[in-house]
Order: C-alpha cells, then sequence, then structure tokens
C-alpha cells in the first residue's frame, strides 16, 4: 500500500500546487521520485513527530495541504495532542498517514504495532478515519483526502498487501463498497484485512452461509445508510479489523446498531487487549489472535448455529 | 507607524487596565502572566506587525501567535487597542456563551490566529507559517510569543532544531522570560538560556522586554540575520505594573477582588 500512497499522492500534488509531504525520518527511498518531481514540497523534518504535525498545521494555516507520513502508531500517538490541538480543532486539511496499520511491522514488536489509532484517532472531532483495504483503493483515498479540505487519518498497510479490486472501484470517504453480496449475514471490514474476510466468506459458502462482505473503508463518519441496507437485509452483521477489539470498527458499529435499536447477533473480530507477548510475522500475529479466514468462519458459523437454537 | 514612545506607554496603560477589569469581571487567574506581555505586545501591534485591522484576513499579513495562550487576555485587550474588534466583545471573556475563553480558540475574533492554550504549541505552528510563506514566495513575518515556564515542553525545541535547519528567517520567537514557571522559578533549569539558542542556530538578542523603544526597533529589524530564525529573549517582570502583584506567584492564581481592582488600576493610571 506503500507505493500505491505515492502513485496517489504523485497523482494529487500534479493537480493541486498545495499538496505537501512531510515524513519525519521514515521512508527511505520511497519518496524519492515525488521529491525529485516536487522540488520544495518534500521534507524530512526528522525523527521529530510532534513538530512535524504542528509544522503541518502551520502549512495549513498559511494555504498548503500537507500530509505527515510515519509509522502509524509514532504518527497518531506520539503527538496526539497536536492532532488534537493544531489540526483538528482549527479543522485544517492536513492528512496523516500511518503506514503499517495493524501487525505490518509483526517482528519490530508492540512498539511499532498499530492497534489503539482507529480507536484514538476516531474520538477526535473533525477528524474523518480512512482505513483503505487494497492498493486500489488506496491510491483513490489519498486523492479523496487530498481533496477533503478537513483533518485526514489514512492508515495503510506496509508493502505486498494483495490486490482486491482488479478495476480501481468508486470511492468516496464516507461512502462503504459492497465488495460480495450475502443473504444470511454481513461481514463488514476495515483496513488490510479485507482479504481474510474475503477468504472467509469463501469458506462460509462452503457451509452454506451466504455472508456479505461490506468493507467500511471509513470509519468516520460511518456510512449510516449501508450499514441500515446490511442490517435489514441479513440477520446477522460481523466486524473484522487488524486492531485492538475497543474503540475500533467494532466499537463504532456497536454503538450504531446500540443508537439505532438494532439487535441480533454480533461479533467483532479483532486483536486481544493485549501486547503481543511473543515476536512474530504479521500472519503469525493474525493467527494468534483469530483473525484468520479459517478462525473466523468457524466463529462465524458457531454464531450463526447458536442463535439458530435459540 | 507610532514609534513615539509615550504614546506607546499610554496604550500599554490602557491594556493594563482592560487586563485587569476582565481578571475581576471574569474571576479568571493568570492575571500577572498576562500583565507580563503587554509591552511585548504593544511594541508589535504598534510598531512592529505589518497588520490591517479592517482586513484581518490579507495573504501579506505578519502573522503573531500566542503560544503562552494563557496570557491571552492581554493579547484581547491589545487587539481591542489596535482597532480590531470593538471594546465591548471584551464583556464576552469567560462568560456563558462568551467567545472569548481563558486560552483563544481558533479565529475566536479577528486578530486571533491560531487556538492556544497548551504549551509547546505555537512554535512548530509558527515554523509551519513561515515554512509555507517561503515555499509560496510570500514575504511576510512570523513573530511566536512563548514563556520561559513553556520552554520545558520537548516540542519546543524540536522547532528550534528544525527552524535554523530550514533557514526560516522570516520566524521570530519571543520569549517572555518573567523567571516564572507555574509552580517554580525557572533560572536554575533554562539557564544559560541565550546560550541554548545560540547553540540551535537562532540569532539570538536580549533586551529588557519592558523597553518600548528598545523592543519596537529590534522587533521591526527582524529578520536580525540573514537566513537564520530570530530569537529574542524578553527579561520581564510577572505582573509588570501592579507593584503587590510584581514578581508575585500569587497571581499567576488569584483573580483581582474589587479592592484589589481599584488599587491596581490607580497604579496603572488609568
Amino acid at each position: 500500500m506503500r507505493a500505491a500512497f505515492v502513485r496517489g499522492l504523485t497523482a494529487a500534488a500534479r493537480r493541486d500546487p498545495r499538496i505537501m509531504l512531510l515524513t519525519s525520518d521514515l521512508g527511505y527511498k520511497v519518496f524519492d521520485a515525488f521529491a525529485g518531481e516536487f522540488p520544495g514540497r518534500f521534507l524530512n523534518v526528522g525523527v521529530a513527530e510532534a513538530n512535524m504535525i504542528g509544522v503541518a498545521a502551520g502549512l495549513a494555516l498559511g494555504g498548503m495541504r500537507p500530509f505527515a507520513y510515519s509509522i502509524a502508531p509514532f504518527a497518531t500517538l506520539r503527538c496526539l495532542e497536536q492532532i488534537r490541538n493544531d489540526v483538528c480543532y482549527h479543522n485544517l486539511p492536513v492528512s496523516i498517514v500511518g503506514v503499517g496499520g495493524g501487525y505490518s511491522y509483526g517482528p519490530n514488536g508492540p512498539t511499532h504495532h498499530a492497534l489503539e489509532d482507529i480507536a484514538v484517532m476516531r474520538a477526535l472531532p473533525n477528524m474523518a478515519v480512512v482505513c483503505p483495504g487494497d492498493p486500489a483503493e488506496t491510491e483513490l483515498a489519498v486523492m479523496a483526502a487530498a481533496a477533503r479540505g478537513g483533518p485526514v487519518y489514512l492508515r495503510i498497510g506496509r508493502a505486498g498487501d494483495p490486490v482486491v479490486h482488479r478495476a480501481p472501484p468508486s470511492f468516496q470517504i464516507g461512502q462503504a463498497i459492497t465488495i460480495r453480496e450475502g443473504r444470511d449475514c454481513t461481514l463488514i471490514s476495515t483496513g488490510n484485512i479485507l482479504p481474510v474476510a474475503l477468504d472467509a466468506t469463501d469458506r462460509l459458502r462452503a457451509s452454506s452461509v451466504s455472508c456479505g462482505v461490506l468493507n467500511m473503508h471509513t470509519v468516520k463518519p460511518l456510512d449510516e445508510a449501508a450499514l441500515h441496507v446490511c442490517s435489514r437485509e441479513t440477520r446477522a452483521l460481523f466486524t473484522i479489523e487488524e486492531h485492538s477489539r475497543i474503540g475500533g470498527l467494532g466499537s463504532a458499529v456497536a454503538e450504531w446498531c446500540a443508537g439505532n435499536h438494532i439487535l441480533g447477533p454480533r461479533l467483532s473480530f479483532g486483536a486481544h487487549d493485549a501486547f503481543a507477548p511473543l515476536t512474530g510475522s504479521q500472519s503469525y500475529l493474525r493467527a494468534r489472535n483469530g483473525l484468520t479466514a479459517e478462525s473466523v468462519a468457524e466463529m462465524i458459523v458457531a454464531q450463526l448455529a447458536r442463535v439458530a437454537q435459540c | 507607524m507610532d514609534a513615539d514612545v509615550s504614546m506607546l506607554e499610554a496604550r500599554a496603560r490602557a491594556v493594563r487596565a482592560r487586563v485587569l477589569r476582565m481578571a475581576h469581571a471574569g474571576k479568571t487567574p493568570h492575571v500577572a502572566c498576562a500583565l507580563s506581555s503587554v509591552d511585548i505586545l504593544i511594541a508589535l501591534y504598534f510598531s512592529v506587525l505589518r497588520i490591517d485591522p479592517a482586513s484581518p484576513a490579507d495573504e501579506a499579513r505578519d502573522r503573531l501567535l500566542l503560544s503562552k495562550g494563557h496570557g491571552c487576555m492581554a493579547q484581547y485587550a491589545a487587539l481591542v487597542e489596535r482597532g480590531f474588534f470593538p471594546e465591548e466583545v471584551l464583556a464576552e471573556y469567560a462568560r456563558d456563551g462568551g467567545r472569548l475563553a481563558e486560552h483563544p480558540g481558533p479565529q475566536c475574533v479577528p486578530g486571533i490566529e491560531a487556538a492556544t492554550g497548551s504549551l509547546g504549541h505555537g512554535l512548530p505552528m509558527g515554523a509551519g507559517l513561515a515554512l509555507a510563506a517561503k515555499v509560496r514566495g510570500q514575504h511576510h513575518r512570523t513573530f511566536v510569543i512563548l514563556s520561559d515556564g513553556e520552554c520545558y515542553e520537548g516540542s519546543v525545541w524540536e522547532a528550534a532544531l528544525f527552524a535554523p535547519a530550514q533557514r526560516l528567517d522570516s520566524l521570530v520567537a519571543i520569549v517572555d522570560y518573567n523567571g516564572w514557571s507555574a509552580m517554580d522559578r525557572t533560572e536554575a533549569v533554562m539557564a544559560p538560556f541565550a546560550d541554548k539558542w545560540r547553540a540551535f542556530g537562532w540569532a539570538v538578542q536580549e533586551m529588557d522586554g519592558h523597553d518600548l523603544g528598545a523592543m519596537a526597533s529590534a522587533l521591526s529589524a527582524a529578520p536580525c540575520e540573514p537566513g537564520r530564525p530570530s530569537a529574542v529573549i524578553a527579561r520581564t517582570v510577572k505582573g509588570k505594573g501592579v507593584s503587590f502583584m510584581e514578581d508575585d506567584l500569587e497571581w499567576h492564581y488569584r483573580p483581582p477582588t474589587g479592592d484589589d481592582l481599584r488599587r491596581a488600576l490607580a497604579e496603572v493610571g488609568v
């Protein structure tokens, strides 16, 4: 998704001279072409995230549209108050780009895992939280963020994320994408776990469960119209995200259900409320947290069976 | 341009009187913190800043950020003195439904460039404003007023590294050095203060932050050195202008009573 981010940003920067890219010393060689094409509009601010966000806010106050890039936990948590006060309070067109959503930086350890970022960013007024599901969506999400005119948190994967969309989808911030229709239940996904959600529904089909996949790439503002349709047309809603089960997509959907008096079976698949105790790759850590197609499909089948017995 | 010092002094007295009345009416703290910044603000608003109250969003205007947002009574009062908004608006300070909070909100009134209140935010934002001007080929300057206590914040020094490296010579940091943080004297921790800024690559000047003439001429000359941002260490007295508030930390917290207000206004000479 990182390469797709650069492609999208390059396209946006060609169109809009206000676009700038700041990085806090991450992305070795990733931005060389961008820096070459747009002299003066790329800046490595050094390992200083608080300053990067304050500078980005100042740039936006001065008429620019900066993107501020770092590994997701550093881009969001190290400089949280700058994001809150400098960017969101002023409602400025600053896009914060967190690379390495979830366990993308698996073997780097919990300091580099991003499992609370959606929860925290979602709580900030004026902030849009966008977690594209594949490289094609990433490219479009960058262009949409550049055009938004307000704060955006763009949470992307790393390198080698599988392609889901063979052709570019229609992409708008706040408008979920139905990837697969289903009759029995809906699995709502956000971010780089999308391919697992699709695998899980393939497995469910073998168990005669027709499960739709709704890609809620924007966790805030939530696409309530799409949720209404799913809750009306299928009898169970499930969510999946490579993020803590506290505060992310699962919480957002549960809040929406509670507020709209929508009952019915629900499961939220996500990371345990724990720092990974043992080291491992992204796929190892996903498996330790039940975020595999097998496990998700099994849990959904069991949940639907339990409901049928009631 | 109103460089006549006695005129500046008269304006500073008017602003101090407004600050005292606001703190009394709003029953708010930080009266001494505001009083220490008054002369810096008067020098800026009446001798230095290229601004026009009739067109507060003019692209070419100089920018001023009060990073020590808790001193904003002085900025609100100075903006009234400069004609940015009418005196009556000050009655909204710290009142239910009012526009003027104890720390300024984004564009809450004309002349406020940015919200501040949490310390350590103004200098990075100021550096961003200066960088935007550089990228866009604009020639205005950006001034940021910090407090010495604020310089405990790491983000101040992140920006202090950044601005000289980017050769942001249109950026001017003014430290209202009144010697106090909210609980302690700062000198033992901050000294040698000017040397720190110099070592980071800033063009540094130290001066009496209540000498209106000196402040006006030094700040008007900014940028002091081509290619370097400027730092002005303004030595000030917390509570300046009211003898019983001067250098007394109590007035970081205590709102003036009616009796305090009468005595203080008599001293200010309004």
